[in-house]
């Protein structure tokens, strides 16, 4: 019972994160129909940029929560700054090309990106400094930490204030008649590129916090960290409906839940003693032959990925096709 | 002179679609335009704002050339279109349509232009929450309408306003048309219904496969025997 709760809890934690990711993919897919391989990067270079500073900080004594906080005030302006250049560069040149081009461009850059990214912080694994204090909390018989509490409301909250600003704010609005119908919005008086760029740069600002949580959270950088993040909130994104933005929300969330609770059974349901059929030495004495360990957490997103493509590619709130003007 | 157009030529890819046409609009003047199916005119009134470019010729609008002008600008300095099929934002709602319209705007008078759309299209207040979406096709025409005046036009172009509608509401919306017109408002209008058209307007042209053929006062085209054979569906 505690590791079902566990579970839940790790995964809703992981799954926000998913969430803000995805949001920064579904987002710029609304309005441009272009699948931002690079946005997984852009997550890796917050995560990068925040650990310098932390790194940088460690020893000066301030709060903790004033470093991370730092560490996070200069990864996310870097982030927007590279979503900024990526659409102008890369994306705005290819806006009437057929989709195949933007599309093979995100890799391409994603690619640069992750490169650049090795040659200034080097293949070494950034360590987060032992600077936060482990704060545990109780709770249905679960363990939660205060960096899960953290990042659980401040998903929430981000989540929170980027509805608010679609839903009701005129450059959300503009977002929205934007996606919908580009020509009608700039016969309106819509600058469309900036629409455009404003998406990039808020994705690309979600996606820094992001990375600022993810590492946090596991303690750990790595220039290589944004491929299968990137490719997780990519299935998140597609779970929920690509160019929902709740849906987003939802699948991000509902993935990290299915992969807590993958990794948290996996062991024990692919355990060979449980069915009598592992080898009687390993099974002697109530012990274990496990076939697939929590070592195959990752493998979840994406069957999860499969099964929608499959099942129902609209995402579980996907809009059907046909319902532009 | 609102609007003038000289010799103006519209290419698609290879293909001519406007063969150098002149045409005047001037300040409080409504002007139809009218012609068959694929003579040119909703690509005359994609020029004019912008989302195509002249092939030769000039477009001025008060004034001014607009030849480069980028299509947001326009609306700005109170160039509007009300496009064909109504381009309406399907998944936003009814308000957030109407709100969209007065997108350039930030004065304090939006308030009160959007009551007054739902004073003429009482309809659209009933269903101000709704998804624009789920409109019926007259409905949209007129959230189309109401979100172009929203902008606050000076030149109003409406884009075959009537298309689609059943005949009760193609009354009403040439009445609301004649309406706007009376506001004040100056307006090209482009329209199939020729006789509706030319019943409303103060002067209108004929364009034939991307050239203007007959152009003059409204009543003397509807007199016209070319006109009344080819577009008001009469024997000469
Ligand atoms: N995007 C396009 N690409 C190529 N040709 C086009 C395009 N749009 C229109 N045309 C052609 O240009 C010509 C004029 O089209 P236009 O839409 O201006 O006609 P119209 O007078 O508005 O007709 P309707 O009354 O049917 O709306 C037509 O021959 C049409 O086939
Ligand atoms: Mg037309």
């Amino acid at each position: 019972m505690d590791i079902f709760v566990q579970q839940i809890i790790n995964g809703l934690t992981l799954g926000a994160v998913y969430a803000i990711v995805a949001l920064g993919y579904t987002m710029v897919y609304g309005i441009i129909q272009l699948i931002n391989f690079a946005h997984g990067e852009v997550v890796m270079i917050g995560a990068m940029v925040s650990f310098t500073i932390i790194n940088a900080l460690a020893a000066a004594g301030l709060p903790p929560l004033a470093v991370v906080l730092i560490g996070a005030g200069c990864a996310i302006p870097v982030c927007m700054l590279v979503g900024y250049a990526m659409e102008r560069m890369a994306y705005r040149p290819l806006r009437l090309a057929p989709r195949l081009a933007p599309l093979i461009t995100a890799i391409g850059v994603s690619i640069i990106l992750q490169h650049l990214a090795m040659l200034v912080w080097s293949r070494n694994v950034l360590a987060f400094p032992q600077i936060i204090p482990l704060t545990t909390y109780t709770f249905l018989g679960a363990t939660i930490t205060g960096v899960q509490i953290t990042i659980l409301g401040l998903c929430l909250a981000m989540m929170a204030g980027l509805a608010l600003l679609v839903y009701r704010t005129r450059l959300g609005t503009a977002m929205r008649a934007t996606a919908q119908n580009p020509q009608v919005a700039r016969l309106m008086g819509v600058d469309v590129n900036r629409v455009i760029a404003a998406t990039f740069i808020i994705g690309a600002g979600l996606g820094a916090v992001a990375g600022v949580m993810v590492g946090t959270y596991y303690g750990v950088a790595q220039y290589t960290m944004g491929s299968v993040l990137g490719l997780k909130a990519f299935a998140a994104a597609v779970l929920g409906g690509i160019g929902n933005i709740p849906g987003a929300m939802v699948g991000g969330l509902l993935l990290g839940v299915v992969e807590a609770l993958g990794a948290g059974y996996i062991g024990d349901l692919t355990d060979l003693c449980r069915y009598g059929l592992g080898p009687a030495a390993s099974c002697a004495d109530g012990g274990h032959f496990v076939l697939f360990g929590s070592n195959y957490q990752d493998v979840f997103a994406f069957v999860v990925l499969i099964l929608v493509l499959v099942f129902r590619p609209s995402g579980l709130l996907g809009e059907r096709v046909g319902d532009r003007a | 002179m609102l609007l003038e157009l000289k010799g103006l030529q519209v290419n698609y890819g290879g293909i001519r679609a406007v063969k150098g046409i002149d045409l005047v609009v001037r300040e409080g003047e409504l002007v139809c335009l009218i012609g068959a199916n694929g003579a040119g005119k909703s690509t005359t009134l994609r020029a004019i704002c912008g989302l195509l470019p002249a092939a030769a010729g000039s477009i001025r609008y008060a004034g001014q050339d607009t030849a480069g002008a980028p299509v947001h600008e326009l609306p700005r300095r109170g160039l509007v279109m009300a496009p064909e099929g109504r381009g309406i934002f399907a998944q936003l709602t009814v308000e957030e349509n109407l709100a969209m319209g007065a997108y350039t705007r930030s004065d304090a008078g939006v308030a009160r232009d959007l009551e007054r759309q739902y004073e003429i299209f009482p309809r659209l207040k009933e269903r101000r929450t709704q998804t624009a979406g789920t409109l019926s096709g007259g409905e949209q025409q007129m959230l189309a309408i109401g979100r172009a005046l929203m902008a606050r036009p000076k030149l109003l172009l409406l884009d075959e306003p009537s298309m689609g509608l059943a005949p009760r509401l193609v009354a009403k919306i040439f009445e609301i048309v004649r309406e706007i017109a009376r506001q004040g408002v100056t307006i090209l209008l482009v329209e199939q219904n020729a006789r509706r058209a030319l019943e409303v307007a103060n002067r209108g042209y004929v364009m034939e496969s991307g050239s203007i053929t007959l152009a003059g006062e409204a009543q003397g085209l509807l007199e016209n025997p070319k006109v009344r054979e080819a577009y008001l569906g009469e024997t000469a």
